[in-house]
């Protein structure tokens, strides 16, 4: 009998749309020509790549010229990030972070960090969102770039861009200065791209990254949006494409791919965010309801349409994971086991939850070949899966977070890595940069997405 | 569901072995439920400093030969951690049990063996097991009045400039790391700063590295 294949790791990745495929083709076979060529291959391959731009700046709202293209999201996050810091460090040497960015925004802040860059991680409430006021009060005369994600990729939160936006709106206005100047809002939209409105105007962001390997586009092709105007010092220097901010021979085929892929995600995106919207209750609600000690993690309301995060108490992820596998279903978790750092998700302490919480957070992410017979299939399979694992476990927690039994395990046995080092930071106090958690910013790993 | 998978270059295994998957679908000797007064006579319970798990066994053990006549076990760990703590359960009380004498010998290597590997860095998962049993083992030892026989592994510190002990050095091989820098990294610490204590720094991770994955 064929096994049941439920692929619920979207938020990973997306298969290729077939018609994102059609229109690529044709570039990948016979217009193979370099765009900066002045004979008719290059004149196409050229037409293609001004198409693709316009079509990425009107979905965005902006003009084609503010539109980069990159090779990733990660590589978007790093121009945005440290393009505008270091073209603007005259100003000041400060950014603003959240704690539950991606790996690919918080490695830039750690890169600055390194290089004599003063840093803010921003701590996040129970949900993931930054309050308000907490960037305001960060916010300085030497703050350069702030940058805070639309969505949330572990825990779906979306979060509140256009109250950030007018926080530092606001501070430019008391401090004479133009939209032009410093401090400039970045967010990294990748994960929103196929639900939510990335229209920059709206949104009010200077810059904004998005991927195609999220909204069934190609791999290797990410954007960025720079509002007109505003300076960046390009990270890959070489023959000066994409307005000179990004070296390197235009990847044609991707590109026309990626703006295919970005137009049929928007053109969908109201509809397929209410069936996915629909499904994605009915996973939570079922979960709920058939599996005692299970909490939901991220925003209930204010979440993107297809995530489902929750973490079942006294089990590991990465064992549910393999039992998942097991009968064909694809889920992710935050697992420290799962992760090569064998750090536990860093979104998910820092909503407040002890690590054993994040040990057992599985994520679904739905997307557009789930149905609600998948849902109905992963709501057979996984309660006795738990239940399994349940038995096997010592663990017995409250969902308080408090501890039944084992609190003596670690006693004559050191702490998890990650609680040594904070303890051993705090009592060296060698912290010299930034004013938040600074742990596990360095280990990029397995869960990105 | 794919069995165990191997990149034929490099001959990398990164999809846990049919033995291993075996043990974990179907682990023996398991404690299903909460054991009753004096049905054991040993217990050791650790966590898992590299990924912050919990790790229980009980032990019965024959009075006359003091040999391992069963292990139960209960474990809130990843895939690896299941495997070889069921398997480590197998190896001890097979053929009329081990004698304890023998079973406190038992190298994480030895379980791993039998399971047809693990990926490096689950490695930590097996060494799990074996001190959740050595810790069992030294309750058993104390019971009995055998208090010389109990074995700790007591920390030494070898930098006097960060606090760093040996066992902050085993844990950071454990997660992963093999040169001073790891470990400076993993331990947040500039550890090895002075020229004597480097080289005693570096030694201990040859060492480490040599017993967990040489
Ligand atoms: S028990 Fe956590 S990684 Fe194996």
């Amino acid at each position: 009998m064929e096994m049941r294949t439920v692929y619920m790791d979207h938020a990973a990745t997306t298969p290729l749309d077939p018609r994102v495929l059609q229109v690529m083709l044709p570039y990948l076979k016979e217009e193979y020509g370099n765009p900066s060529a002045l004979y008719e291959r290059g004149r196409a391959a050229k037409d293609a790549l001004v198409d693709s731009r316009e079509t990425v700046g009107k979905l965005l709202g902006a003009h084609a010229d503010e539109i980069i293209f990159t090779a990733s999201g990660t590589e978007s996050d790093n121009l945005a990030i440290l393009g505008a810091a270091r073209a603007h460090e005259a100003k000041g040497k400060h950014v603003i972070t959240s704690a539950v960015e991606h790996h690919a925004v918080l490695g830039c802040v750690e890169q600055l960090a390194k290089e004599g860059w003063r840093t803010t991680v921003l701590p996040v409430d129970e949900y993931g969102r930054v309050k308000p006021e907490d960037l305001a009060a960060a916010l300085a005369e030497d703050t350069t770039v702030v940058s805070i994600m639309l969505a949330n990729n572990e825990i779906g939160t979306v979060l509140p861009l256009r109250e950030y936006a007018k926080v530092i709106r606001d501070w430019k206005k008391a401090h004479n200065r133009g939209p032009l100047e410093a401090p400039f809002l970045h967010t990294d939209a990748c994960q929103a791209a196929g639900a939510l409105s990335l229209d920059v105007a709206k949104l009010g962001v200077d810059l904004l990254t998005v991927n195609g390997g999220k909204i069934y586009g190609p791999k290797g092709v990410g954007v960025l949006y720079v509002r007109r105007g505003i300076k960046l010092r390009p990270i890959v220097f070489g023959g000066g494409q994409e307005m000179r901010l990004r070296s390197g021979t235009e990847n044609v085929a991707g590109i026309v791919g990626f703006a295919k892929a970005f137009e049929l995600a928007q053109a969908d995106r109201e509809a397929e965010g209410n069936r996915l919207a629909a499904l994605r209750d009915m996973l939570i609600g079922g979960i709920q309801a058939r599996i005692p000690k299970v909490v939901l993690n991220g925003h209930p309301a204010e979440r993107l349409p297809n995530n489902v995060n929750v973490s079942i108490l006294d089990v590991e992820g990465e064992a549910v994971l393999l039992y998942l596998d097991a009968v064909g279903i694809s889920a992710a978790t935050g697992s420290a086991c799962d992760s090569a750092s064998l750090d536990p998700s860093h979104v998910i302490l820092a909503i407040g939850r002890p690590y054993e919480f994040a040990h057992a957070s599985i994520r679904f992410t739905l997307g557009r070949s789930s149905t609600e017979a998948d849902v109905a299939y992963v709501l057979d399979q996984l309660p006795p899966i738990v239940e399994k694992l349940r038995a096997i476990s010592p663990v017995k927690m409250q969902l308080d977070g408090t501890i039944v039994g084992n609190a003596s395990a670690f006693v004559s046995d050191g702490r998890p890595h990650w609680e040594r080092n904070v303890i051993l930071n705090e009592v060296k106090n060698h912290s010299s940069v930034g004013t938040g958690p600074t742990k596990n910013l360095q280990d990029p790993s397995l869960r990105s997405g | 569901m794919s069995d165990d998978i191997r990149n034929e270059r490099t001959g990398e295994r990164w999809v846990y072995s049919p033995t291993v998957r075996d043990h974990f679908f179907h682990p023996r000797n398991l404690l299903l439920d909460e054991p009753t007064e004096g049905s054991f006579d040993a217990s050791g319970v650790v966590g898992s400093p590299a990924c912050g798990d919990v790790m229980h066994v009980w032990l019965k053990i024959d009075k006359a030969t003091e040999r391992v006549s069963d292990m139960k076990w209960k474990t809130f760990g990843c895939g690896s951690a299941i495997a070889a703590t069921s398997m480590f359960s197998v190896m001890v009380s097979e053929n009329g049990g081990m004698p304890l004498a023998d079973a406190v010998q038992l190298r994480p290597q030895d379980v791993m063996k039998r399971l047809g590997g693990l990926p490096n860095r689950k490695i930590h998962c097996s060494v799990l097991v074996d001190k959740a049993f050595r810790k069992a083992a030294n309750d058993w030892f104390r019971a009995t009045g055998q208090v010389e026989r109990i074995q700790v592994d007591g920390a030494r510190v070898v930098d006097p400039a960060t606090g760093v002990t040996d066992k902050d050095i085993e844990e950071a091989v454990l997660e992963g790391a093999v040169t001073l820098e790891d470990v400076q990294k993993k331990l947040k610490a500039g550890v090895g700063a002075s020229e004597e204590v480097r080289t005693e720094v570096e030694q201990l991770i040859r060492f480490y590295k040599e017993k967990y994955y040489g």
